[in-house]
């Protein structure tokens, strides 16, 4: 019959040699690979102390941008919202008041912004919706949480910290490792 | 005034060589368990413990304080007595074993000769095989009393592998008997230490093979360790045990590993003999701690090689174990028995 991979192996039935009966060669060769290992680089990576640098594609938790002066870019016009396949985004607007020019850079801005991080797939196509530069993934992941609503990120969570002001806390939201 | 005529300095003597003895073997079997995990980590390519403390050093206690702080779950269907006494047996057959153990030669302390060994027994061999044989009881009582078809099974396995491994494992050591002509080991260690003569295992190659594979399967180590085979058994005869239970059923494993290296040390490789090196060139006291420091290594690699086996070769099954006892190792016994009887008569 034809064999149907190539990967088949007749499987042989010639009775056992004597040294394969004894076993101990064989036990022998065994041990002797066990004991290389001994002298094998560990791949292990000590987590807390120790991180994986992930590829510069990675696509981690979102951040909100500013713009150069720190304002915040997001006008809440929904697109994300809309382009999010797992609906994991919600919004609500807000009109900027007269002397809040220094903290939005549009005349609307989101008032509430929530992502629900269980929800979220990390796919990246608020990213790609927005027209504004203004989310971002970073090459952070989410924490654990001990309940779901704590997996529920609002504006404090993801809004990223002025350059200017707190740098190590933007290198921080930004999450290269090369940084860390 | 004295109220007995005995020897009160022995005995306190004794009792205080019996502690040291019984804790020293408590206190290496607990840094046993935590050198197999290293040794297991470190043959997988992996680092092992190493949070606890420095190099994870504390593991053990961590271990032991985890045991310890667990329920404590006695079967309700259980035979309560038998039970406990399980796991106290096991523990105490393990440790029997160090009494006949010769540790080192004899120091001088307070002008008393001091012999390092708890009983110079005549027929220190012959306890040992009693005793040993007694630790199947730990294993065969534990798992009736836990009234569990797998611990019952694992029972079963347990104690018709220790006896068919002590066959094998007692018609090996006739042969080393034949050439030794003496039951106590602390004759059997002097005379290997006497110029011109090897250590045994240069007599008794095979016979030393057939006890130490012998012994592996008296310890219950894999590849024998049936008993406890997880995949099938579920733990075996300590499935339903908990709490300090289980740790002594765990840690009589560790025990019972350092006394059959410290007795295959002791047969075959010279016991406190320290190779290439004639003791009598040291002060009496100094030759002896080393020679205490030299079978404290001997049993080391025993032990190290223990766990190098298990964390490389599967698990027999329970055929290929009757197989291998029977069919192979008593034979091979035998053939090896015969030599020396005619070796023996050919040197006469």
């Amino acid at each position: 019959m034809e064999a149907l991979t190539s990967r088949s192996a007749q499987v042989s039935r010639k009775p056992m040699s004597l040294a394969e009966r004894l076993f101990l060669p064989a036990i022998f060769k065994g041990m002797g690979i066990t004991f290389s290992h001994i002298f094998k680089k560990q791949p292990t990576i000590r987590y807390p102390e120790q991180r994986r640098e992930f590829s510069p594609v990675f696509r981690g938790l979102h951040v909100l941008n500013r713009d150069e002066e720190g304002r915040e870019r997001c006008t809440a016009c929904g697109l994300c919202a809309v382009a999010c396949p797992a609906e994991a985004i919600t919004m609500e607007a807000a009109e900027r008041l007269p002397g809040e020019e220094h903290l939005y850079r549009e005349e609307k801005y989101a008032a509430v912004y929530e992502i629900n991080m269980l929800r979220c797939i990390f796919c990246g196509l608020c990213e790609e919706a927005c027209p504004k530069d203004a989310i971002y993934l970073s090459e952070t992941f989410a924490p654990a949480n001990y309940t779901r609503k704590g997996f529920i990120y609002g504006k404090d969570d993801m809004v990223i910290p002025n350059v200017k002001t707190d740098p190590e806390g933007f290198a921080k939201a930004k999450g290269s490792p090369r940084n860390n | 005034m004295t109220l007995l005529v005995l020897d009160w300095l022995l005995i306190i003597e004794k009792l205080v060589l019996i502690a040291i003895i019984v804790f020293a073997s408590l206190g290496i079997a607990l840094y046993t368990t935590f050198a197999e995990r290293k040794v297991a980590a470190i043959l997988q390519d992996r680092p092992g413990p190493e949070r606890a403390g420095p190099f994870g050093l504390f593991q053990p206690f961590a271990d032991g304080l985890k045991l310890i702080m667990k329920e404590e779950i006695t079967p309700n269907s259980s035979n309560k007595t038998l039970f406990i006494l399980g796991p106290g047996l096991a523990m105490t057959a393990a440790l029997m074993t160090c009494a006949v153990i010769p540790w080192g030669a004899s120091v001088q302390l307070f002008g008393r000769t001091i012999d390092l060994q708890i009983a110079d027994v005549n027929i220190g061999i012959l306890y040992i095989f009693g005793v040993v044989s007694l630790g199947v009881y730990g294993i065969m009582i534990g798992g009736w009393a836990s009234n569990n078809k797998f611990s019952l099974m694992a029972a079963l396995r347990g104690a018709s592998q220790a006896i068919s491994y002590e066959l094998a494992m007692g018609i090996a050591l006739i042969a080393l008997l034949m050439t030794t002509g003496s039951l106590s080991l602390k004759t059997i260690v002097e005379q290997q230490m006497a110029p011109g003569h090897l250590w045994n295992i240069a007599y008794q190659p095979i016979g030393f093979l057939l006890f130490f594979i012998c012994a592996m399967a008296e310890c219950n180590r894999t590849p024998f360790d049936l008993p406890e085979a997880e995949n099938e058994l579920n733990f075996g005869y300590h499935q339903e045990y908990s709490s300090m239970k289980l740790g002594f059923y765990l840690f009589s494993e560790y025990v019972n590993m350092i006394m059959s290296s410290a007795v295959m040390a002791s047969l075959y490789f010279g016991g406190y003999d320290i190779p290439f090196f004639n003791e009598a060139l040291l002060p009496q006291n100094i030759a002896a701690l080393v020679g205490v420091g030299a079978l404290l290594i001997k049993i080391v690699i025993f032990i190290f090689i223990f766990m190098w086996i298990r964390w490389t070769i599967p698990r027999f099954r329970y055929d290929q174990l009757m197989n291998l006892g029977w069919k192979s190792l008593i034979p091979i016994a035998l053939v090896n028995m015969l030599i020396t009887g005619a070796w023996i008569l050919a040197k006469l």
